[in-house]
């Protein structure tokens, strides 16, 4: 197998984050992974990426053209990545904040009310963690447990009150994804 | 018959390479003094700066190593914190300290490096041929300054000492000269509390010490002496800026 | 597992880290023990590394004033026999050049790590390998050279750090870690290996003269004749490390036709691509220098036997196309493909390149 994933957003929706916490657990899978991001001043305010590859091999390039996934988070980046997506490839949209539908019909969609349900979750903040959960719910890359559990690793022990609140964001977004 | 007067361990026996009448050879011999009566000498990693002093490691008798031009603090810097028991002391001459390492001075004297710094103005690049120096006095005729140092076009002499002391990195900051016996010795007692405030671990030390260069001064040596004692006090006063060791 | 320095349990074999991560924990792993840098982008998280995990191993981490600051530390650091190492990127880099000189003169074992970014001037952030030149040929002024090591990956990123420390105490010259932005802020998983085993005894340093002669580290040679024997030594030392230090990877050696040739980040383009085409029965392989001085000369001048030509894939406008043309004697064509600025080749690009020299 080998998922190539885009994570787009505004700087602030967690998109680096997202990218490392796939790329972690899917690590300690025993896949190979990359993990890039869009780095230096956009990462703040404007609009940030991350690429992550998966892989039951080895990764030669880490540089991602067609993504098998995308995960847009805002306006601009699904208007900058609907059109990239690989053909039979996913496009997971933020329902919340884009307005406009998506156009191509040789992929599957996702719409999503990502920002929602992580407020239902309980943090308006971790719609990244839904989007995730969503992401496995369509595609069985990694388990939602291995997620679930990196997260500890990855995440500052400061912030170790907050995991319950992110298993729960991703159990949603996994469920609304399995449907 | 007793010996009164003996070359300093810290001092090799060489032949001088400096002009007659240059002072960075007492200095050289006032900071050797020291070095032999701290009992340091084992213990002492020296830094030549690019300039007239650039070969002091002829001449003295203990580790030394030699910096690209102004960057003998940035260099202590790397030795003293990687061995911090070690003694480590920066020669600088005006070039070097005053005009193309004035960063890396200023730098290491704000983060309070536990280093000794001798500062040599003689106001003149010797090694080069005589041009003009940071600490040119106004009106002072050059190799680059031929009609004279003009503030309008080359700026004002630079104050080191004062411009320094008012970091508080800086422990001791005083300015001395070597124009006569009784001020070598003075200069000597400032050189020797550089050391020692390193040896006690207070802090960033400097002593700038005015000095003659009658080559490029266009002067006697006994003219040069004259002009350091008479003149060069005159626009960079002798006195502690700073003690708070 | 927010800490993997040296003496923490670490929790899984493999960790997740960026490029410049990797460098720096391998770095500290390999016993590396002062650091001193300037901030730039993107290598940013190599001082910030740093600053954490030196002091935790009895090491000393230092923010410069300036670049210039920074590689004069690591002179005087190395000096007293300390294994120390600086980072920057490109404009950064070119500040360091007088100070690599001196290195180089005075022979101090020294690690200079450059994570390049778009030049010339202040550039931009994006990847690049404009630099080659100014590393493999001697950015700053005499006749030296410096080891220059190529990654391409986080993996090599550490194995690589910890030889480049064994390499500069064994031959006591400044070695070059010569990554680019990619390679720097990519995450990949790592396996640190161990530390070095190599034992050598610094018998020329400064640390006070107890018990021995005065020593001097100097770089003034003034007369001509002991300057021309000194430069001779030097070289004879280059030649050495030529014959024997030369590293590089090659794929599908024995029937390709076409060898691509690239080092960092467009090595895995290529490979990409290599192993795209290969399934479609072309005879395309690559060859990736791994180090880039000594270059790889003698796996070239055997490829060029069998291989109808070579393309030269880089982040710059052509500058190690040069090194390879020097290799084979031009005895082959020599093709280049480069994209600058921060952009980067892709597959496809290079696909079609590789078509066009076809025909």
């Amino acid at each position: 197998m080998k998922e190539e994933i885009i994570f787009a957003g505004f700087g602030g929706q967690g998109i680096m984050f997202m990218g490392k916490a796939i790329a972690y657990a899917a690590m300690n899978e025993g896949k190979h992974v990359t993990w890039i991001p869009s780095y230096g001043a956009e990462v703040r305010g404007g609009t940030a990426y991350s690429m992550v590859i998966i892989s039951s091999e080895a990764i030669a390039s880490p540089l991602i053209k067609e993504p098998t996934i995308c995960v847009a988070m805002n306006g601009p980046s699904f208007r900058k990545y609907e059109t990239k997506v690989k053909t039979n490839g996913l496009l997971i949209m933020n329902k919340s904040i884009i307005d406009s539908p998506a156009k191509r019909k040789d992929i599957e969609i996702l719409n999503i009310p990502i920002t929602a349900l992580a407020a239902e979750a309980g943090d308006h903040r971790i719609g990244n963690m839904v989007a995730l959960g969503a992401l496995l719910g369509k595609r069985k890359i990694i388990s939602q447990e291995s997620l679930i559990n990196g997260l500890k690793d990855i995440v500052s022990s400061t912030y170790h009150n907050l995991l319950p609140v992110n298993e729960k964001a991703i159990r949603k977004g996994f469920e609304y994804g399995s449907r | 018959m007793d010996k009164i007067f003996e070359k300093p361990e810290s001092i090799r026996d060489a032949g001088t390479h400096y002009c007659p009448g240059c002072g960075h050879g007492i200095v050289h011999r006032v900071i050797c003094e020291v070095i032999d009566d701290l009992g340091i000498r084992e213990k002492l990693i020296g830094i030549a700066p690019v300039g007239c002093a650039v070969i002091a490691y002829d001449y003295w008798n203990f580790d030394v190593t030699e910096a690209a031009h102004g960057r003998v603090p940035a260099v202590a810097t790397g030795i003293k914190r990687s061995l911090p028991d070690r003694i480590v002391f920066g020669y600088q001459g005006d070039g070097d300290l005053g005009a193309i390492g004035t960063a890396e001075i200023i730098h290491a004297a704000n983060r309070g490096e536990n280093i000794t710094i001798i500062f040599v103005n003689n106001t003149v690049y010797g090694m080069t041929g005589g041009q003009m120096a940071p600490t040119t006095l106004l009106k002072q005729k050059t190799a680059t300054t031929p009609s004279g140092r003009e503030q309008k076009i080359h700026g004002f002499p630079l104050k080191v000492c004062e411009l320094l002391s008012v970091l508080p990195g800086v422990v001791y900051a005083e300015r001395v000269t070597v124009h006569s016996p009784q001020n070598i010795l003075k200069a000597k007692r400032a050189i020797k509390k550089a050391f020692e405030n390193q040896i006690k671990g207070l802090g960033f030390s400097i002593v700038e010490v005015l000095s003659p260069c009658p080559t490029y001064l266009g002067l006697s040596p006994k003219d040069a002496i004259k002009f350091v004692g008479e003149e060069l006090t005159k626009e960079y006063p002798l006195k502690i800026f700073k003690d708070i060791t | 597992m927010a800490t993997y320095a040296v003496g923490v349990v670490i929790v899984a074999k493999k960790v997740l880290m960026c490029g410049n991560e990797a460098l720096a924990e391998a770095a500290i792993r390999a016993g590396c023990r002062f650091y001193a840098g300037y901030p730039i982008t993107p290598q940013n998280e190599i001082p910030a590394y740093m600053s954490k995990h030196m002091p935790e191993a009895g090491g000393v981490f230092i923010q410069s004033e300036s670049e210039l600051a920074a590689i004069n530390m690591v002179f005087g650091s190395s000096l007293t026999g300390t294994r120390a190492m600086t980072s920057s990127s490109s404009p950064g880099i070119s500040l360091k050049q007088e100070g690599i000189s001196y290195l180089a003169a005075c022979e101090l074992p020294s690690i200079i790590v450059n994570i390049m970014r778009g030049g010339p001037g202040l550039g931009n952030i994006g990847p690049g390998q404009s630099d080659y030149f100014q590393a493999v040929k001697g950015g700053g002024h005499g006749d030296y050279h410096m080891i220059v090591i190529a990654p391409a990956s986080c993996q090599e990123i550490s194995d690589l750090t910890m030889l480049s420390f064994d390499l500069a105490d064994k031959y006591r010259m400044p070695v070059m870690i010569l990554g680019d932005g990619i390679l720097g802020q990519m995450m990949e998983p790592v396996e640190f290996k161990d530390g070095t085993k190599l034992e050598i005894k610094k018998d020329w340093i400064l640390d006070g003269c107890k018990g021995r002669k005065p020593r001097v580290i100097k770089s003034l040679i003034l007369k001509e004749a002991e300057l021309e024997e000194f430069n001779l030594k030097l070289q004879k030392k280059y030649n050495q490390i030529k014959n024997e230090e030369q590293r590089c990877e090659v794929l599908y050696r024995d029937d390709s036709e076409i060898m691509l040739v690239a080092y960092g980040t467009p090595s895995r383009i290529c490979r990409s691509v290599v192993e795209n085409l290969r399934k479609k029965g072309k005879k395309v392989g690559m060859i990736r220098p791994i180090t880039l001085w000594p270059f790889p000369e003698r796996e070239f001048k055997k490829l060029a036997k069998n291989v109808k030509s070579f393309l030269v894939v880089e982040m710059s406008c052509g500058q190690m196309i040069e090194d390879v043309k020097l290799a084979i004697d031009c005895a082959r064509p020599v093709h280049f493909y480069g994209r600058t600025g921060g952009e980067i080749s892709s597959e496809d690009e290079i696909i079609k390149e590789i078509e066009n020299i076809n025909g």
